[in-house]
Order: C-alpha cells, then structure tokens, then sequence
C-alpha cells in the first residue's frame, strides 16, 4: 500500500516544552488517520509541521512524496487544512470565502464543485449570510467545503469536531467517510476518544510522544486484562475509594459507572466484599468488554 | 496577477462591509484638514497686557495708546502696583506688563538733546509670560517693533535731521507666500499628516488583523506567493489614500485657495511614491507586531516622532544635530518639503530631485523589509 504521509523522528521544542519528542508513524493513501490525544498533546504542532507553517527541529516528514521543509510549496497547493479554530473570513459571505479559497488556489467554484457538493449544497441556501453569522455546524461545512475546493490530496483537520454538537459532529464523521470513498487521504486529530472507532487506524498521543498505533480494532483486542464495570448511587466517592486500594490497578469513572482493573491475582470478590461493608451496599458488578477509551486509558496510564 | 486580483478584491470588500470605516477614512480627514488649518497658526493676536505707568506724562500715554490702538495688545489691566498684576500674570490673566518708570518723559526729553550719551535714555521694562516659548518670543518681538515706531517718532519730532538722514530703511519682501499667510504654509504640510496617517495606520493594523483572527492561518496554507501578498495588501489602501489626497487638494484649492504653483503631474507622481512607502512602513509594523493594539502603539510611536521632527511645526534647520540625523529616516520630512516647495514655490523636478530620490529609496527599502519579514512558516 503507497504511502500518503511519512514522519520519521519528528521533533519540535518549544522554549521549556517538548512539543513533539521524535514521533515517527505512515499514514496510508486514502485512509482516516487519527491522531488522538488530551489538550496539549502536540496534535497542532504536529499538523502545523505537516501543513509547511512550521519548521519541525529534528526529523523529516513527506507529504504525497513532498518534504515539509524543501518542497513547501508544492505542499501548499495540494494539502486541505481546516485549523482548529475558525479561519475563515467573518466579514465575507459564504460564498465570497468559497470563491476567495478557490480564486488564490488559481480554480474556480465550478470547475470543483462535484468535489463540495455533498457538503456545500447543505449551506447553499445561506450563501450571501456573513459567514461570522453561521452556526458553530454550518461554519465547519464552509470550512471543510474551502479546504477541499482546490482538490488536495491530503487533507488535515485539526480538531474539527471541538465544540460542535452531537448531532453535528456525527454528520461530520459521515462527511468524512464519503470523502474518503473519493480516495482522499484524511488526517483528523481529535481529543474525543469516542471517535477514534471511526478511524481506519490512530495513533495515541501523549506529551508530544506517539503511544501506540493501530487500527481500533487491534487496539481493543490488544486490552490485556480483566475490565469490570462497578454500578453504585454514589459513583464518585467510591472511586476515590478504590483508587486507595492495593489490588486496585486503575479505576475511571466511565458515565454511569466506574470502569475498574485489578493487580494480577487480587479477586474482585474479596474487595468488592470488603467495599460493600463501608456502606456501599447498591454495589453492582459485571464483567465488560473494553472499547477504545479503555485501551487509551490503559496506555495512558503505563506512562 | 489574478491571485492579487483576489486579494485586492477581497480587501475592498471587508474595508467597505465595515460601517465604521467608511466615516474613519473619508470624513475625518476632512474634519482634521480644515480644524487644523485654521488653528494650527502662529500668529498671536490680543495678547493681555498689564500696565504700570508710574510717570503719568503725556509722553508715557502716548507710549501706551500706541500699544491700544494695536490689535495686537489689549489693555486688560491698568495699576500702579507691579506686584498686582505680577499676581494676575501668575494666574494667568496677563501674558505680558509693560512698566513705565517715573521720570520717563523727563529722561525722553534730556536723552533727546543734542548733548546726551547713549545708554543715557529712559527705560522700560517688557516682562513676558514665557510658559510657551514661541508666543513669548512674539509677544516681546511686536512689543519691540512698537517701541521701535515710538523712537522714531520721538526722534522725528526732537531731530528731524538725525532722523530723516540717517538710518538704514529695510523694506521687507516675502516670497512666495507674500503675505505669510500661515494657512499656506500649513495647508500642505497637514494634508501630508493626513495621508500619512490613513495610511500608516490602515495598513498597520491589517495582517496583524489576520493574525489576531487567525484567518492567517488559512491563508497561509494557499500558495499565495511573499510579493501577491504585500502587493495585494498594499494595492488597496494606496488607492484610499490617493483618493484622500485627492480629497484634501480639492478642499485646499476651494476652500484655503492654495494653488498648486508647480506640476500636478508631479505632485501625484511623487506622492504615489510616498505612499509606498508609508504603505511599506504600515505593513512592516504589520508584520513584526501580533495584536491590532501593539501594532496600534507602534504606529503611533513613530507618528509622533516623524511629525514633530518632519518640520511641519518647528523648522527642521533649528532641530539639534542628531534630531537632523533622524530625520534622514523620516520619510515625512522629505515629503513635506516636497509638497511645500511644488505647491507654494512651484519648484520643478530638478530642484526637489533629492527629495524624490530620498523618497523613492525609502519605498524600496522598506517595501523590501516588510516582504522579507512576512514569514507564511514560523
């Protein structure tokens, strides 16, 4: 399978911080790679690196066969990226930032419309409102609309979905998966673990450094151990409570319920026993099987 | 060429969608044109005098009613206690106290006499508020020239002889602005200020703008090349400029009737040069600050010094050296001269070559800076 992106050794230093500690990972042509990763995790400056806006310290990384540093140019007319915050024109309408996008990217609205149709034609009836007075949802349509109008081959999304509903992001996601049936390649980063299932493969980044990566499935079945999932009334201090224990191994308090892992050979009988008798007497538990938040959790916490 | 079509178009359309730009840019500078010009004078006119005359001759009040009948002076307070109105000087309520000592006419009469010694006559004492130095520097000048008509007045009636033959009458001509008319002086100068300012501070507070909105970002990831960027950036607020030169040469014509004397071709030829270089100045302030506010101050930082050094109030030859040197930096200076000398004086292009040619080095060099400093990676 070609190759779309190559990051080999990756290193960005910011005074005091090391944003990026030499990362290395492929993407391949036409997938959903996901970089996930808590605030600060070096998700911006990695994309800011890929996208020619910024000067990587250590390492090298191609795009579509361009170095980021030598080949910036070539790199700029044919990457998509939508920052994470809005950038868009506030003052301009819809279509006057569509037009604008398209006219520096020396193409016209017509000439690539097939490629926005599906995303564009949902905010056409708005086209002449000032794109300052979208909706958060209807912004991120424009966005993703200009960042796909010069027809990249690659395109980075920096956190898309930060701040956007549930029922918006989930449109997004849709979005993106017909994209990807055109054979566009898509790097989305994100802090929301939830969507890293909707990836073809993530990597897991923490501290500027690449945890793991993996298709979600593999990540799921590599969870090594026991998951049980506790029910009580009072959620919250039973977890501090079970943070204090020995045979605790971890515990996070998952919604409606405290997803826990024990030490090898502790028996949850005996401490859930011993839990009950410290007046937790609604204690309920089961065996679950982890999803992708857990696998993440699991990493996060051996660093 | 179409990429900076683009832009430009893109520009106009954010600068016209702004409802509070439209006045910023075409009403005030005529507001600022016509106050400034009307006031920004030097000539000092009623100025409050305070009289002590101890004598009470009819010599010292004919002194005094020279003083009177001048438009010049006005008589707001008569004593004969200097302490008095030195109070009211200190309050503010005099700007200058002649004092007449008693015996004046007598002295007049004896240092009139053939016999006497100079340095014999009767004295007078000026005291002039000084707080601002120019005004002072005035006040005693028009006291002066009417002691001086006294004098001769005197000497005439005393010596016709000595006074008629003797003393070298100066006839004073003044060129160009025949009439020192200050609003000819200052018209061009201030129209200077105007265009400078529009452009320094719109073009100032632009790519930071982006920068602040982020909107940089996007644009920054397009291949839009260093020089379509500045070109782009600058294209619009030159033509905003010229239009309010345009504007404040109109107004001058009608309103102050100062004519060009020299070529209109090169008034605007030199100017579009000088906007180039404002522009060029406004954007690399743009370019090296991040926020609209510290671009803002920056703008304003140089705008004060370049003003009052340019020469637009205070001539430039009575600076201190090293101010001078500065002023070899300060592009107002040479435009003001320029601007001055075409529309007063008529000068062609070989008398202001230096001017223009300092001009056109300048729009280059920092036209040059300001892409160099525009950076799309950091």
């Amino acid at each position: 399978m070609s190759k779309s992106v190559i990051i080999q050794n990756l290193s960005k230093i910011y005074p005091g911080v090391k944003a990026l500690d030499g990362i290395s990972c492929t993407v391949n042509k036409g997938e959903i790679f996901g970089f996930i990763g808590p605030d600060g995790a070096g998700k911006t400056t990695l994309f800011r690196i890929l996208t020619s806006l910024l000067i990587p310290d250590e390492g090298t990384a191609t795009v579509d066969g361009d170095d980021v540093v030598k080949d910036y140019k070539s790199i700029r007319a044919k990457v998509g990226y939508m920052p994470g915050k809005f950038s868009l024109y506030q003052d301009l309408s819809v279509e006057e930032n569509l037009k604008f996008f398209a006219g520096v990217f020396k193409t016209t609205i017509a000439e690539n419309y097939h490629l926005i149709e599906g995303i564009y034609k949902q905010i056409e009836p708005f086209k002449h409102r000032l794109a300052g007075n979208l909706s958060g949802g209807m912004k991120q349509k424009l966005a993703l609309s200009c960042a796909l109008i010069h027809k990249p081959t690659v395109l980075f999304l920096d956190e898309p979905t930060t701040g956007v509903d549930a029922v918006s992001r989930k449109e997004f996601w849709e979005m993106l998966h017909q994209l990807k049936s055109t054979g566009l390649t898509i790097i989305v980063s994100t802090p929301y673990m939830d969507e890293a299932a909707l990836c073809d493969r993530v990597a897991l980044l923490q501290n500027g450094k690449i945890l793991s990566i993996a298709s979600p499935e593999e990540i799921v079945a590599g969870f090594p151990h026991k998951l049980y999932g506790i029910k009580s009334e009072k959620l919250y201090p039973l977890n501090e409570l079970l943070k204090l224990e020995k045979q605790v191994h971890s515990t996070y308090l998952f919604g409606d319920s405290i997803h826990l892992v024990l030490q090898q050979n502790a028996s949850i009988d005996i401490l859930m026993e011993k839990i009950k008798t410290k007046n937790f007497d609604d204690l309920e538990w089961e065996i679950i099987s982890p999803d992708i938040e857990d696998c993440f959790m699991e990493l996060m916490h051996k660093t | 060429m179409r990429t900076i079509r683009f832009i430009i178009e893109k520009e106009f359309k954010q600068i016209f969608r702004n409802k509070m730009m439209l006045p910023i840019i075409f009403v005030l500078p005529i507001v600022q044109l016509v106050t400034l010009s009307y006031t920004a004078t030097f000539e000092i006119k009623n100025v409050s005098l305070g009289v002590i005359d101890m004598d009470q001759s009819n010599s010292s009040r004919e002194l005094i009613h020279k003083f009177s009948a001048s438009p010049f002076f006005d008589i707001m307070a008569q004593d004969f206690d200097l302490k008095k109105l030195e109070f009211q000087m200190k309050q503010g309520d005099l700007e200058q106290i002649i004092y007449i000592n008693n015996g004046f006419e007598e002295q007049l009469a004896s240092a009139s006499s053939v016999h006497s010694k100079a340095g014999e006559g009767p004295q007078v004492q000026i005291i002039t508020d000084a707080i601002n130095g120019s005004a002072a520097n005035l006040m005693s000048y028009y006291a002066s020239a009417i002691m001086m008509d006294f004098n001769k007045n005197i000497l005439l009636q005393t010596q016709p002889m000595l006074a008629s033959g003797l003393g070298i009458s100066t006839p004073y001509q003044f060129w160009f602005n025949a009439e020192l008319d200050y609003k000819k002086y200052m018209v061009p100068g201030i129209l200077v200020l105007l265009v400078t300012m529009i452009g320094t501070f719109l073009s100032g507070t632009n790519i930071v703008r982006e920068k602040e909105l982020g909107t940089i970002e996007q644009l920054n990831v397009t291949p839009i090349k260093r020089h379509q960027f500045i070109i782009g950036k600058l294209m619009p607020f030159w033509i905003i400029s010229m239009f309010v030169l345009v504007l404040g040469m109109l107004l001058a014509h009608f309103v102050f009737k100062i004519h060009i004397v020299g070529s209109v071709g090169l008034v605007f030829a030199v100017a579009s040069i000088y906007l180039l270089a404002i522009l060029g100045l406004g954007l690399f302030i743009s370019t090296i600050t991040n926020t609209q506010q510290q671009a803002m101050f920056i703008a304003w930082f140089f705008m004060v010094i370049f003003i009052i050094l340019s020469g637009l109030f205070t001539p430039e030859e009575s600076m201190p050296d090293w101010a001078q040197l500065i002023n070899v930096f300060n592009p107002i200076t040479y435009f003001i001269r320029f601007m001055r000398q075409l529309m007063l004086k008529g000068s062609g292009l070989m008398d202001v070559w230096r001017d223009v040619l300092s001009i056109g080095i300048y729009a280059i060099s920092i036209l040059l800076l300001a892409t160099m400093r525009y950076r799309k990676t950091s």
